[in-house]
């Protein structure tokens, strides 16, 4: 998951784009005319902003940090434009039972600083990166590798006055399913069996580090040295608050070789004065547009605009905790709520067509996606359906009208005016009273939503960290998951989560995750709303752009003219 | 002299104190956990969170935070940011920026203010008056944030003199742009100061005794008129350097200048008590500093005025 409070801030219209029905790629820019030779080792500019962590991969979780990340290091695998894992450091990745991993790793690759990557390297890794000790961001990823209990072991103190305090207290220093056989074999135990842990081998959390980013973490973060298709331009090419400079990595042979000399990655406080730079042709491209440019982007930028379909989606949450919406009577009027909304029109008018409705839990850009799953009707608008949910569910028990159904919401990026429209549809379609519960900070709601009080619904949205199903439904939506602050629990849901990652096959896990969405189209714990694409723009400085499966650009195929 | 100059730096302990106070009580009272917001929709362990926030102390009561502020503060040592980074740093990076930015405007609103309001007043009622009078008024009349924008536009992507946004490595060249920006409202005023101040002068018994001793015209203005209509502009100069420093929070936004209005924006995003208030207290020095120059400069221009009377 990787909102930062600025990508908060802006909202969810900065990210929202022209998302074409049906088609991954867009925009006006496949024409082949700008398709010269382009020249290797031009080094080219980036829209970014200053990370907010020393940049190891196991930390950085959040977007402006995790783009740097990636370019620096290369883990065992890594995703391709479309999102599929392609293995780049491993040879090959087998189990038998999707419980016992062996994972060969690729011989005579090294860091930029010659040390060598083998299997121990991994090992190291993953144990640094686990261990609760050092407070990693992402050491939740190893949650499925045998011993992770014991590395990540915390105690929690109660003070006086009832406030927890939370302490790392690791038993172990290494998880008891992780081993290096010799230099090539990675062996991995997982405590049950995931198809789909493969999957996640590319994210940044698995990157292998050096021996000096164990030795001192913080350091190291300052001047990282990774084995990616790019490195630091020199030792404080990070200059703090104003940019980082990268250059092309001779030494890289993998997927992602660069197509240009480098990178800068140049820091605004505000996507305003980088979308002028870009029209001046000051900073060659940006994936963060200001809401007042997303109705003129692509005639601003004829022929130099992209928008892709991207793995993010929002949803509306309804706590299970509101009186009004428990009970069978509750689960009609979460239906007729989900009727009254006419996310088409939506869509088209508030968004001016960069959303597309959602079709289910997750976005059609992840693979085992499927359409028309049960209950899955729910989505469409239907005014005279929802009416009559209502008046169902008002003679089972009465509807408590003494406050008006309240929206929770940070109002910066552009969100009010989408909540608007879709309490108009409640007020239009159901006569019910319904507002936004506008907030200055995103904090304030997530504040309310994790002690359990929002007096109202609350949006909500989750952006892939690797392209699986299961990412869109097991940290959102299982018991007890990371991220369910409302805390929905559903035993039959669970069950099916944990038969689809014990499945065999990806298919296999794939129909049971599908399965479990119908247990949550069933419930409706929140209504998926829309999925957002990602609008870009380059400069003439450059021939042609492209984002990878989760809206980042992949900036090294990027070619300067 | 010397007692006046200690009297006045003995006042800043109070403001000094006052403002911070206020200031970190304000931040203090945000609403919303400010180590929850550094994470989305995702939060990391709650270990990191729970170290996070008693490492920058936000576990302890409003008192004991400022308290341990303080602290930090006479033994020089004010700490880390929320992304780690140690605050002096980047004080130590964003003020030299804002200052040169605040200096260029400062220098042209002075320098061509002056000019300008001089001409303008010895030539009252003439053409040259008339349309400055004219032109000003708009200047004043139209908000920072439309100048920005305009003159970002033009000149930085239609006519391409300059770059639109200044960015890293900041320099004297690069911070023109927002610095007419920025200066361009106070040289309105300055110039209209300069004006009243020096036709209101030029009829002062003074001045008429000067051109009938049958000194040189350019000695008349400069020695005489222009020294003693400079009190005004002086008093409204200094008390505008501290404005262009704490003030230019939407030009550096416009410009995209790493200086102290970017920094303060993110840090009161962040909610970073200590970030803020450490740009604050830096901030009243200078004014306090300012305002003492401007006194000083008082007896400079008028030797009448005296302080250890």
């Amino acid at each position: 998951m990787r909102f930062t409070r600025t990508s908060k801030a802006l909202g969810m219209v900065a990210i929202a784009a022209l998302a074409l029905t049906g088609c991954g790629a867009g925009g006006g820019s496949n024409d082949g005319a700008s398709q010269s030779a382009g020249d290797p080792n031009k080094v080219i500019t980036a829209y970014s902003n200053e990370p907010q962590n020393p940049l190891l991969p196991a930390n950085t979780n959040e977007v402006y940090g995790g783009r740097v990340v990636e370019l620096l290091f290369e883990g065992l695998r890594s995703y391709d434009a479309n999102g599929k894992p392609v293995n780049s450091l491993a040879e090959s990745i087998e189990s038998p039972d999707a419980q016992n991993w062996t994972i060969k790793v690729k011989q005579g690759q090294k860091f930029t600083n010659g040390e060598a990557i083998t299997a121990k390297t991994f090992v190291d890794s993953w144990n640094f990166a686990a261990n609760s000790k050092n407070l990693q961001n992402n050491g939740f990823f190893f949650e499925s590798i045998e011993g992770y209990a014991d590395v990540s072991a915390v105690t929690t103190a109660t003070a006086a006055d009832g406030k927890k305090t939370t302490t790392p207290a690791p038993t172990a220093e290494t998880m008891s399913g992780l081993t290096a056989k010799d230099d090539s074999t990675l062996t991995v135990k997982l405590a049950q069996p995931e198809a789909d842990w493969s999957l996640r081998l590319g994210y940044s959390a698995f990157f292998p580090l050096p021996s000096a980013a164990l030795a001192d973490p913080k350091t190291f973060g300052e001047n990282p040295v990774g084995n990616g298709p790019y490195k630091f331009e020199k030792t404080g090419a990070w200059v703090h608050d104003q940019s980082i400079s990268l250059v092309k990595n001779a030494d890289y042979s993998g997927p992602r070789e660069s197509k240009n000399g480098g990178v800068t990655f140049k820091f605004y406080t505000d996507p305003g004065p980088a979308y002028t730079d870009l029209q001046g042709n000051n900073l060659d491209v940006t994936d963060v547009l200001p809401s007042n440019a997303l109705k003129t982007y692509v005639t601003d930028f004829q022929d130099r605009n992209s928008t892709k379909a991207v793995a993010t989606n929002s949803t509306l949450n309804i706590p299970g905790y509101n009186p009004n919406f428990q009970g069978e009577a509750g689960k009609l009027r979460r239906q007729a709520l989900s009727y009254a909304i006419n996310r088409e029109e939506i869509a088209k008018v508030v968004f001016n067509g960069t959303r597309t409705p959602a079709k289910a839990f997750a976005p059609p850009v992840i693979d085992g996606f499927k359409e028309g799953l049960k209950g899955s009707e729910v989505l469409k608008f239907d005014a005279a359906k929802a009416k009559d949910l209502w008046a169902q569910a008002d003679k089972i028990q009465p509807y408590d009208k003494s406050k008006p159904l309240q929206i929770a919401s940070n109002t910066d990026g552009g969100n009010k005016e989408w909540i608007d429209a879709v309490a108009n549809g409640f007020k239009n379609n159901l006569g019910i009273q319904a507002e936004i519960q506008p907030f200055a900070k995103f904090a304030e709601v997530l504040n309310l939503r994790k002690s359990q009080s929002l007096p109202g619904l609350s949006r909500a949205g989750w952006q892939g960290d690797y392209p699986s199903l299961y990412n869109f439904l097991g940290p959102v939506w299982a018991t007890g998951a990371s991220s369910n602050y409302e805390k929905y629990s559903n035993p039959q849901f669970d069950k099916l989560l944990q038969e689809g990652l014990a499945a065999k096959t990806t298919d296999e896990a794939n129909a049971k995750f599908n399965q479990a969405q119908e247990v949550l189209f069933e419930d409706l714990p929140g209504l998926p709303l829309w999925d957002q694409a990602r609008p870009i723009v380059w400069s003439e400085n450059v021939v042609k752009a492209e984002t990878g499966w989760n809206g980042g650009i992949l900036y090294y195929n990027i070619t300067a003219k | 002299m010397v007692r006046f100059i200690l009297k006045r730096l003995l006042q800043v302990i109070p403001v000094f104190i006052g403002t911070t106070l206020l200031v970190y009580y304000m931040v203090f009272a945000l609403p919303g956990d400010p180590i929850a917001a550094l994470f989305g929709d995702r939060q990391p362990p709650q270990a990191v969170i729970d170290t996070l926030r008693s490492q920058y102390h936000l576990d302890q009561p409003f008192w004991v935070q400022y308290g341990l502020f303080l602290q930090n503060l006479f033994t020089f040592n004010l700490g880390n940011d929320f992304t780690g980074q140690p605050i002096a740093g980047s004080l130590a990076r964003v003020f030299p920026v804002t200052a040169m930015l605040a200096v260029e405007a400062l220098a042209i609103q002075a320098i061509f203010g002056v000019a300008f309001g001089v001409f303008a007043g010895l030539r009252r009622g003439g053409w040259f008056d008339s349309t400055v009078l004219v032109v000003s008024l708009v200047v004043i009349a139209v908000p920072t944030f439309v100048l920005g924008f305009v003159f970002q536009l033009v000149f930085g992507v239609q006519l391409g003199w300059a770059k639109p946004t200044v960015g890293a490595n900041a320099d004297w060249g690069s911070l023109l742009l927002p610095a007419v920006v920025l200066g361009l409202v106070s040289f309105a005023y300055v110039l209209r100061l300069t004006r009243a101040s020096v036709s209101e002068n030029m009829n002062a018994d003074y001045v008429r005794t000067a051109t009938a001793k049958g000194l040189s015209r350019p000695r008349v203005v400069i020695a005489h008129i222009l020294r003693n209509s400079l009190i005004p502009v002086v008093t409204y100069l200094g008390a505008n350097l501290g404005g262009l420093m704490g003030g230019a929070i939407v030009t550096e936004g416009i410009f995209n200048v790493p200086g102290v209005g970017n920094k303060l924006y993110q840090a009161v995003l962040r909610s970073e008590g200590p970030t803020i208030v450490s740009i604050v207290s830096v901030l009243v020095l200078v004014f306090v500093v300012a305002n003492l120059l401007v006194d000083l400069l008082y007896a400079w221009l008028d030797p009448r005025i005296r302080y250890d009377q």
